[in-house]
C-alpha cells in the first residue's frame, strides 16, 4: 500500500473535483431559470421539456456521449460552427467534459429545484408582488431563499452525480491523462492494468465521498423538517 | 378625485363576474356576500393578481387598469392581506414587515415602522420567525406588513376566516382601531354579518358575480339579514357618549333618534360608538308610554311597511328630521300593523328593548 500511496496520481482526483465544481456552477445558472419555468408554466410545451430534461435518467450514458461526440466534433453541426467562429476544440477537452456532465446531470439539479419552486405555491409570490417587489426582485428575495432546501439537494446530487459519471466522459473526453482522465476512468484503467492497490484507493475514496454526500443531504433535510414542525 | 371606481368583467368557467364597484375614498367598505359570489376574485382583479380581460380600475384618480393600461401588482399602490398566512417563512417578523416598506420610495412612506408595530401590538414578536407565531399573530404581522407599503387602497380578503373564534376576537379590535388611525380606504371581504356591522362604514353586497346593492352600513344593515346566512334583521345606529351613570351602570348616548341609554361603556365623553338593535327587539306604539320598564323610547317616522313572511310585517323607521334615511328596522305582526294603521309618514314611538354596543 505504501508504494500505492507514493506513486499515487492525484491528477484524476483534482480534475474530477474541478469538473464537478464547474459543472454544478453551470447547472445552477442554467437549471434555476429552467426549473422556475417548468414549475410555473402552463404551456403544453412544458411537458416536452420535462421529458427531455429527464432523458439522461433512462438513456445509457454511451448514447448521450455518442451523440455529443457527433454533434460537437470538428465536423459535427455544432462543433463545426463553434470552431469556425474561432472556438477551441470541444471534444477530448475540458470544455467538452463540462458540456457532457451538464447534460448528464441536468435532471439531478433541475428536478429538486423545480419541486421546491412548485411546493412554494402562488401565495408567497403574490404576497411579494403586492409588496412592490418586481418579478426579478421577488424571484431572488422570496422564491430562491424559500426553495433553499431544493437547491441544497440539487447542489449535492449534481456534484456527486458528476463525480460518479463514466460513460459520457469517456466518450466525449477520451482518456487523456491530466486533461480528461477523471477518477472513474482512472479506476477502470487501473483494473485493466491489474493495479488493484491504486484501484482500491480511488474506489474506496469514491465510496466514502458518495456516502458522506448523501448522508449530509438526508441529515440536512431531516433537520429542516424538524425545524418546520 | 378620491374613491374607488372599478368595473370588472371576467369569465371563469361557468362563473361570470361582472361587477361595478364604487366605494368611498375613506373608511372600511365591506364586500359582503355568500361564498362563491366572486368577492375574492373581484379583490384579486383590483390588485392585479388576476387579470380581467375587460376591466377598469381607478383608485383616487389613478388608473390601474382600463382598455389600454394594465399595471402589474407590484406597480399598484395596494396593500393585500390574504385569507391565510402569507408571511415569508425565511424571514423574521421584522424583516417581513420591512419587506414592502423598503421597496417604497422614502417620499411615498406615510406610515412609520414603529407606528404600525404599535397599532398592531407586534413589538414583542419582531425577532420571531413566522413558524413560531399563532394564527392571530401572523395575521396581525401580515396587516402591519401591508400597511407599511403606505397603500392607496388596503384589500383585506377575509383576514379572519382561517382563525378560530379566540384569534378572531383578538384581531377585531386592531382592525377596528385602524379605522380611526388611518385615512387609507380599505375593502374588507367578508361573509360574516357581525364582522361587517362591527367594522364597516360602507357595505357593498355581491351575489353571483354582480354587485347588488351598496350604501352606508347603517342604511344597509337591515338589508343584510333577510335571505342571508344569519336571517336576522339588524339595525346599526351611530351615536356619541354624552355621560355615564355609574350608579345604574348605564351610559347616555346621543344619536340621530335622540338620547339613548346603553349598558355602561368604557369610553370618554364625546367618543363615537356603534349600536346594534335587532328588529325583533323594537315595538311600536302611537303614544308615548311613560310607565314602561323600557328605557329607550324614541319618536320616529314610518318610512316603509312591507310584508315579511306569513303574519309578519317589516317596518322601516327614520328619525323625524332625517329625510329619507330609514335606519331602524322593526318587525311587528301583520295584525298590529293593521291595528295601528302603519303607513309611510306616520309618527310613531319606537320602544327599543335591547341596545347592544358593537365593540
Amino acid at each position: 500500500m505504501d508504494d500505492a500511496l507514493t506513486s499515487f496520481d492525484w491528477r484524476p482526483v483534482f480534475l474530477t473535483l474541478k469538473l464537478a465544481s464547474v459543472s454544478v456552477l453551470v447547472l445552477l445558472l442554467l437549471g434555476t431559470p429552467l426549473a422556475w419555468w417548468l414549475a410555473r408554466s402552463r404551456s403544453w410545451f412544458r411537458t416536452v421539456v420535462e421529458a427531455v430534461v429527464a432523458l439522461p435518467l433512462v438513456l445509457p450514458p454511451t448514447v448521450l456521449g455518442f451523440y455529443l461526440l457527433v454533434m460537437l466534433g470538428p465536423n459535427g453541426p455544432l462543433g463545426g460552427a463553434w470552431e469556425s467562429w474561432g472556438g477551441p476544440r470541444l471534444v477530448f477537452s475540458f470544455p467538452g467534459l463540462v458540456i457532457g456532465s451538464v447534460l448528464y446531470s441536468l435532471p439531478f439539479v433541475v428536478q429538486p429545484i423545480q419541486n421546491a419552486f412548485a411546493a412554494l405555491g402562488e401565495r408567497p409570490i403574490e404576497a411579494a408582488a403586492t409588496l412592490r417587489a418586481s418579478p426579478l426582485d421577488h424571484f431572488f428575495t422570496v422564491a430562491v431563499p424559500m426553495a433553499r432546501r431544493g437547491f441544497l439537494t440539487a447542489l449535492s446530487l449534481g456534484f456527486a452525480h458528476t463525480v460518479g459519471e463514466f460513460g459520457v466522459v469517456l466518450m466525449i473526453g477520451g482518456n487523456i491523462p491530466g486533461r480528461t482522465k477523471v477518477v472513474s476512468i482512472a479506476i477502470y484503467d487501473h483494473v485493466e492494468a491489474l493495479d488493484y492497490a491504486q484501484a482500491h484507493l480511488l474506489s474506496g475514496g469514491m465510496l466514502v465521498f458518495s456516502f458522506l454526500t448523501l448522508f449530509l443531504v438526508y441529515a440536512m433535510n431531516r433537520r429542516a423538517e424538524g425545524i418546520r414542525r | 378625485m378620491t374613491g374607488i371606481d372599478a368595473h370588472i368583467e371576467l369569465n371563469l368557467g361557468e362563473f361570470r363576474l361582472d361587477a361595478e364597484l364604487h366605494a368611498p375614498g375613506e373608511g372600511i367598505t365591506a364586500l359582503f356576500g355568500p361564498s362563491g359570489s366572486g368577492k375574492t376574485t373581484l379583490l384579486r382583479c383590483l390588485a392585479g393578481l388576476t387579470r380581467a380581460p375587460r376591466g377598469k380600475v381607478r383608485v383616487n384618480g389613478e388608473t390601474w387598469q382600463d382598455d389600454r393600461v394594465f399595471l402589474p401588482p407590484h406597480r399598484r399602490a395596494v396593500g393585500y392581506v390574504f385569507q391565510e398566512s402569507s408571511l415569508f417563512s425565511h424571514l423574521s417578523v421584522e424583516r417581513n414587515i420591512r419587506y414592502g416598506y423598503n421597496r417604497v420610495p422614502p417620499a411615498g412612506r406615510r406610515i412609520r415602522v414603529d407606528q404600525a408595530v404599535e397599532w398592531l401590538g407586534i413589538g414583542p414578536l419582531m425577532s420571531r420567525m413566522p413558524s413560531n407565531l399563532s394564527g392571530g399573530e401572523r395575521q396581525r404581522v401580515a396587516i402591519a406588513r401591508a400597511l407599511l407599503t403606505s397603500p392607496a387602497l388596503l384589500l383585506l380578503d377575509e383576514p379572519m376566516s382561517s382563525l378560530d373564534e379566540a384569534s378572531r376576537q383578538e384581531i377585531m379590535p386592531y382592525l377596528a382601531r385602524l379605522h380611526g388611525e388611518l385615512s387609507i380606504p380599505a375593502l374588507l371581504v367578508s361573509h360574516s354579518i357581525r364582522e361587517v356591522l362591527r367594522l364597516a362604514d360602507h357595505v357593498v353586497t355581491i351575489d353571483c358575480g354582480r354587485v347588488t346593492e351598496s350604501g352606508p352600513v347603517a342604511a344597509m344593515a337591515q338589508r343584510l339579514g333577510p335571505g342571508s346566512a344569519g336571517g336576522e334583521i339588524i339595525s346599526i345606529i351611530e351615536a356619541r357618549v354624552v355621560r355615564h351613570d355609574d350608579a345604574y351602570h348605564l351610559s347616555l348616548l346621543d344619536s340621530a333618534f335622540g338620547p339613548l341609554w346603553a349598558p355602561l361603556v368604557n369610553l370618554a365623553t364625546g367618543d363615537p360608538v356603534r349600536l346594534q338593535v335587532e328588529a325583533h327587539d323594537v315595538s311600536l306604539g302611537l303614544r308615548r308610554e311613560d310607565d314602561s320598564s323600557l328605557l329607550n323610547q324614541v319618536c320616529v317616522r314610518v318610512g316603509s311597511v312591507t310584508p315579511l313572511g306569513p303574519g309578519q310585517t317589516l317596518v322601516r323607521l327614520g328619525a323625524l328630521d332625517s329625510g329619507d334615511d330609514c335606519v331602524l328596522a322593526c318587525i311587528v305582526t301583520a295584525k298590529s300593523a293593521d291595528a295601528l294603521a302603519l303607513a309611510p309618514g306616520l309618527k310613531v314611538y319606537a320602544r327599543i328593548k335591547g341596545v347592544r354596543l358593537l365593540q
